[in-house]
């Protein structure tokens, strides 16, 4: 169903100069990202699975190939957005999270949670006390990132991600720096999103979270296998 | 949560490095304050002092009007002295409202201070001079009895010194009858409380200076051409004009010399704090750089970035200006007491005035020397690609 596609990848390719050598780091992939689906990327190092996911999350742009989010033309023929106009489509559609939790030292869980909506509050947000809830930190509102495991971290920082509603979660590599333990946690918490009509898209070496997915696309060398 | 809270506990990340910079930012608020608030803390004295000598020409024998301008205003010895004819010469002048004679003597007296002094003594006329400062209050006794009387009415500070109270007797060196002290003044603020004041008839006998005078005071009629008279008045013969506007812009003149070095100092002080400034900020933008990314990521536009940048800038800056301003009002009384120190001639009062213009002007622009030097740090920060921010996490 059309309506479901919430990005929309046609034939994107990314390369790059290095010295005289042109380096294809995603070679024409294609690929649609729907509604409530988790999908993961996986894939040795070095294949391009995190330059695709850039890609798909209007951080890089293409060389070539299209890019739809949510129906609206990003990149393809000789569309190119400016830097503020992503950063408009980023808030309406994406909540970004990283290996490395980011979480700002001196503001406590709650504020780091509600450090997006300082700059914008998107319709569809979440109240910051749910989301808490939700995954399981509610306890931990008062407390300093300092005073939290890498796993409490974590779920703060996808907190912070889910708190402008966002219709696409991106994970790079989500539970590369947890314990065994922590990253079932961090697997059952993405599905619980998707569960709610989150599309989850995550780069992962885990083969553990990979399996949670409803799709897992292998990329080699820049190319779809 | 706003973007100042934000901002603020940024701030407190790096508590040293902010504590250092604010610092540096209140040292330049309190030059800035205490050099504005002496300019007019000076010029404000120095109007009070001439003002209240009681009139606005000396006369005085021939000589170098800037030693002229200085023994009158320190109380110092006359070395050169003038007919007592010269008064009627000078009533002669339709500009004349009232004039008093006065002779200033000097003595040195070895057992004053550390290695001895000038004890100087001022002759007045007790029939004008009183007259002409009408705003002198006694806290003991009154003015003479006599012009010819050994009495002495003494300032607030000179009976200090001289540990004397009305009615005691005192001694004046070479003069073998003592002084009885008739009266001691209240505080004026001006050079009167540190002058001893005596009667003109008995400071020419004491000191054998019959028919002589080292100045005239002339106040002069409202309507009066000041500036014309002044010229007039050098027809007389052998004498020096002193005008109390030629000796205030004289003192204020020498006064802005010094002041242009110390502002130029000033200067140098905010661009110092400001370097300070744009050193810090832009070593927290580089700390921050993949979460300033990230942040971007989440949303954030340039415009918001930059304002959050630029409002840990603005709190740094405020604080430190605050602070500045508030240490300049502490040491109000230790800078007076350095500048009277190195200062050859100081009007008496507060020397440093720092009122709600001053204070304001220095916080305003030691704020805005601040906010200027936290544009560069809030443009680089806010120009962050958040990809970059990504790739540099990567590279960790």
């Amino acid at each position: 169903m059309t309506k479901d596609i919430l990005i929309s990848a046609k034939d994107l390719r990314k390369t790059y100069r290095r010295g005289s050598e042109e380096v294809r780091a995603v070679d024409g992939v294609s690929l649609d990202i729907k509604a409530g689906e988790m999908t993961a990327i996986i894939g040795p190092s070095g294949s391009g699975k995190t330059t695709l996911l850039n890609m798909l999350g209007c951080l890089d742009n293409p060389t070539s190939g299209t890019l739809r989010v949510g129906g609206e033309l990003v990149f393809g023929g000789h569309r190119e957005l400016p830097e503020g106009e992503l950063t408009l489509v980023r808030r309406r559609f994406y909540g970004y999270v990283f290996q490395k939790f980011y979480l700002v030292p001196t503001l406590t869980v709650l504020e780091n949670i509600m450090l997006p909506g300082t700059f914008y509050r998107g319709e569809g947000g979440w109240n910051p006390r749910e989301v808490m809830k939700l995954l399981g930190i509610d306890r931990r509102e008062d407390h300093l990132p300092g005073e939290l495991s890498g796993g409490e971290m974590q779920r703060v920082a996808i907190a912070r991600a889910l708190i402008n509603g966002p219709k696409v979660l991106l994970a790079d590599e989500p539970t590369g720096n947890l314990d065994s333990r922590r990253s079932e946690e961090i697997k059952e918490i993405l599905k619980g999103l998707v569960s709610r009509g989150v599309a989850v898209l995550m780069v992962t070496h885990n083969l553990e979270l990979a399996k949670a997915a409803d799709r897992v696309l292998e990329i080699r060398d820049g190319r779809m296998h | 949560m706003t973007v100042y809270s934000i901002a603020y506990k940024n701030l407190l990340r790096k508590k040293t490095r902010t504590a250092l910079t604010a610092g540096g930012i209140m040292l330049s608020a309190w030059v800035l304050a205490t050099l504005l608030g002496f300019n007019k803390g000076y010029q404000q004295g120095l109007n009070r002092d001439i003002d209240n000598m009681g009139f606005q020409v000396l006369l005085t024998a021939k000589g170098c009007p800037y030693e002229a301008a200085t023994l009158m205003l320190k109380g110092g010895t006359g070395l050169r002295y003038m007919d007592e004819s010269i008064l009627k010469d000078v009533y002669k002048y339709p500009e004349v409202d009232k004039i008093t004679p006065m002779l200033m003597h000097g003595v040195f007296d070895p057992d004053k201070g550390e290695s001895g002094a000038i004890a100087a003594y001022l002759g007045v006329d007790p029939a004008t001079f009183p007259a002409m400062k009408p705003y002198l209050e006694f806290k003991q006794g009154a003015w003479f009895t006599d012009d010819e009387a050994y009495e002495a009415v003494l300032g607030y500070e000179a009976a200090e010194l001289e540990t004397r109270e009305a009615g005691d007797l005192m001694l004046v060196i070479g003069v073998d009858k003592p002084v009885k002290v008739v009266g001691v003044l209240k505080r004026s603020g001006t050079q009167d409380d540190g002058t001893i004041f005596m009667p003109l008839g008995a400071v020419r006998e004491m000191f054998g200076r019959k028919g002589k005078l080292t100045g005239l005071g002339i106040k002069v009629k409202k309507e009066a051409d000041i500036p014309a008279f002044e010229n007039k008045l050098y027809d007389l013969p052998d004498v020096q004009v002193v005008s109390m506007a030629q000796v205030k812009a004289t003192i204020m003149n020498l006064v802005n010399s010094a002041r242009v070095i110390v502002m130029g100092i000033a200067g140098i002080a905010l661009i110092i704090a400001m370097a300070g400034v744009i050193n810090t900020v832009l070593m927290s933008v580089m700390e921050r750089y993949a979460e300033i990314g990230i942040l971007k990521s989440m949303g954030a536009m340039p415009f918001d970035v930059f304002r959050l940048i630029w409002t840990e800038t603005a709190i740094l800056c405020g604080l430190g200006g605050a602070a500045g301003i508030g240490l300049a009002f502490v040491t109000a009384g230790l800078s007076e007491a350095a500048v009277r120190y190195f200062l050859p001639y100081a009007p008496n009062g507060a020397l440093i005035a720092l009122d709600p213009a001053i204070t304001g002007f220095a916080f305003v622009l030691i704020t805005a020397g601040g906010l200027l030097s936290g544009l560069y740090p809030a443009w680089r920060a806010a120009r962050v690609r958040p990809l970059e921010a990504i790739r540099i996490e990567g590279e960790q």
